[in-house]
């Protein structure tokens, strides 16, 4: 049976994660994320799991890694900066494989920015966060049931490409405060993916023997079936080797099993990756993400009241970006608009998968949401 | 009979990546010993490591290993322990790592108290990056990055230990791994963060800059800046600036954060009442 309650994005946000069976929680406090830091420490206990804060950003992920490592399904939350401080923890997440769910509450930046104020200028940062090759996967959430199932849908997309997984909320979202309806529990329950294991012998166990665009399997710790993490490139065993094609080989594994696998199965799931508000019809597709999509899907009644036939698409997975539907968008829509809460983080990669220039913009960077008659107006001038 | 390393040690990846002399062979064999007198089940302990020559020890030990970031040895291990405390945990780290780098880290897995045995190799330098000076570096030595001599003042390890509330702090070199293997095996057995300063040599990187170019130089000076104890306790307060006391420094039955976590879980259960300043004998 759904569920109907009323609750913040941050806490659906901590919810999903616990019905998703995260056991492990360990972060630092940081506006405006705190609230699923909160959640956790009440939530986790009442099972027998186990939340830590830290004392400091790198010390919340290294914690929560660490977990992941020993096996159990573990998460952080932060904002901005804390996602700046934890960045080499994150290499070490991507190259070693270990799954882990990072939240990311996005306020006004660089440095200390805005801390209090909406933004949507970490999706860059969410696709590359660290140094190195490697493919993120990135889930954005634009209501407060999608901070739950987002968050639900992090965790099984993180044990299935053994992979971090960031979900972004904006400040927005994340504090959004209302009624939400959840989906059935045991629905839930049943959609859980747990990372693969190996059941064969210890001796005959290679966690990282695993072909091209497959993801490592990595057993839990204490069972039997000892192997060595590395933030070092290593061989099919787990320790360390700069053998050239090895090297290479790691790399094109890394980015194929996310990027390559999206591409070739139009998804990494069968959830949803976007969302389509009145698009058939329509002669405008505006393009939003997030807390301002809600007030772009305001802005498409407006101007359909207006008698301009607009439509709105909403990316849900930003990394690996939807790229055959926006190519289609790309080539379907003559007049296309995008707005978003920084200066065109996401634009880039529109303009980098439907190779057009000719986009109508709204990008605003100063931590105050955008209002749907403004965009009304942007619309407009491009009639 | 010649005690058997084999059984512990991941053979195929021998030898070895420290140079010949160091000191860090000599600490994993006593590590190993250790663990042999525990009667530990390889499969039941882990060997968390960072950055640095210190950094390859959890490669050679044949049970759960992570070679992690720089500096964030005890983190990682922290949630590898509060996810398993039934495991052993063992983290080792180097005097940049754990001092430098990872000091915050440090202080706090001290403060928690969480059952870790933290193995600090204090070789006084930077060794595997060429020889840039260290918390632990001597002022006045001469390192690639102290062109002019060292002037950073020399970081006492211990104190900072018993500072920060490990309830387990002990001090040895490498010179004597029996005596070293012994201070271990307490260290293991007791519940709470063992914190051991380990000296050892790097006649390479060190050494070779500060007229102490062989292995035995190298071991002879940290004998003469070492004093058991009680000899130390002896000392005037001169002569104690230039000495370090070794041996245990601190030994003390104190609440472990794992058994206090159960606690948590009770209380969010309802199998307790909720946490209150009155279950603790510190108040403030």
């Amino acid at each position: 049976m759904a569920r109907e309650v009323i609750s913040t994005g941050n806490e659906l946000s901590a919810l999903g994660a616990f019905d998703a069976g995260c056991m492990f929680f360990g972060g630092y406090p940081i506006t405006p994320s705190s609230e699923v830091m909160h959640e956790m420490s009440d939530l986790l206990p009442t099972v027998g799991g186990k939340f830590i804060q830290m004392e400091d950003e790198i010390a919340g992920i290294s914690v929560a890694l660490g977990a992941s490592m020993a096996g159990t399904k573990s998460m952080t939350a932060t904002s901005g900066p804390g996602i700046s401080l934890k960045a080499e923890q994150i290499g070490l997440a991507f190259i070693a494989e270990v799954p882990l769910v990072i939240v990311n509450v996005m306020r006004g930046g660089p440095s200390t920015g805005l801390p209090t104020r909406v933004s949507q200028a970490d999706i860059g940062q969410a696709q590359y966060p660290t140094h190195g090759d490697y493919a993120s996967i990135t889930l954005c959430a634009g209501s407060l049931e999608e901070c739950y199932t987002q968050t639900v849908r992090g965790f099984n997309l993180a044990e299935r490409y053994m992979t971090p997984v960031f979900v972004l909320l904006d400040e927005t979202v994340g504090h959004m405060h209302g009624k939400a309806v959840l989906p059935d529990l045991e629905e839930v329950k049943a959609s859980i993916v747990t990372r693969k294991r190996f059941d064969g012998k210890p001796e005959d166990y290679r966690p990282y023997d695993v072909p091209m665009n497959e993801a490592a399997v990595l057993n839990p710790m204490f069972e039997g079936y000892r192997f060595h993490f590395t933030g070092l490139h290593h061989g099919p065993t787990g320790f360390p080797t700069e053998d050239a094609a090895q090297c290479q080989f790691n790399i094109e594994r890394l980015v194929g099993k996310i990027n390559t696998v999206a591409a070739q199965n139009d998804g990494l799931d069968d959830e949803a990756d976007y969302e389509e508000f009145m698009m058939e019809d329509a002669e405008v597709c505006m393009i939003a993400y997030g807390s301002i999509s809600r007030g772009a899907k305001e802005a498409v009644v407006k101007l359909r009241n207006d008698g301009i036939k607009a439509g709105l698409f909403r990316p849900i997975v930003l990394w690996p970006s939807p790229e055959k539907k926006l190519k289609e968008i790309g080539d379907k829509y003559k007049k296309i608009f995008v707005t978003e809460l920084n200066m065109g983080q996401y634009l880039k990669e529109i303009e980098r998968v439907t190779g057009r220039r000719d986009f109508g913009t709204l990008h605003k960077a100063n931590g105050r949401p955008i209002a749907p008659l403004e965009m009304v107006a942007k619309v407009k001038e491009m009639f | 009979m010649a005690f058997n390393y084999d059984q512990y040690l991941r053979v195929d990846k021998m030898p070895t990546l420290w140079c010949w002399g160091c000191g860090d062979g000599v600490i994993l064999k006593s590590v190993i010993r250790a663990i042999d007198k525990m009667g530990w089940d390889m499969d039941k302990v882990c060997v968390v490591s960072g950055i640095g020559c210190s950094g390859r020890f959890s490669s050679y030990i044949n049970c759960n290993t992570v070679h992690t970031t720089h500096g964030r040895t005890i983190a990682y291990a922290t949630g590898i322990k509060l996810t398993r405390p039934d495991a052993h945990v063992i983290v080792v780290a180097g005097d940049g790592d754990g001092l430098a780098i990872g000091g915050n880290h440090t202080i706090h897995g001290c403060r928690r108290n969480i059952d870790l045995n933290f193995i600090l190799i204090n070789n006084f330098i930077y060794g595997l990056t060429n020889s840039q000076i260290s918390p632990t570096t001597p002022q006045g030595m001469w390192c690639v990055s102290a062109q002019n001599g060292n002037i950073d003042p020399t970081f006492d390890a211990c104190k900072l230990a018993i500072g920060a509330g490990a309830s387990f702090v002990a001090r040895e070199t490498m010179l004597d791994p029996k005596k070293l293997e012994k201070v271990l095996v307490k260290g293991f057995s007791h519940k709470g963060f063992s914190f051991f300063d380990i000296m050892s040599n790097c006649h390479i990187n060190l050494g070779r800059k500060n007229k102490m170019a062989s292995a035995m130089e190298n071991l002879e000076w940290i004998d003469s800046i070492t004093t058991p104890l009680k000899k130390w306790e002896a000392l005037s307060p001169e002569e104690q600036i230039n000495k370090f006391p070794t041996g245990v420094l601190r030994e003390v039955e104190q609440a472990e954060y794992c058994d206090m976590y159960e606690m948590v879980i009770e209380a969010a259960q309802g199998k307790r009442a909720k946490i209150t300043q009155d279950d603790f004998a510190k108040k403030i």
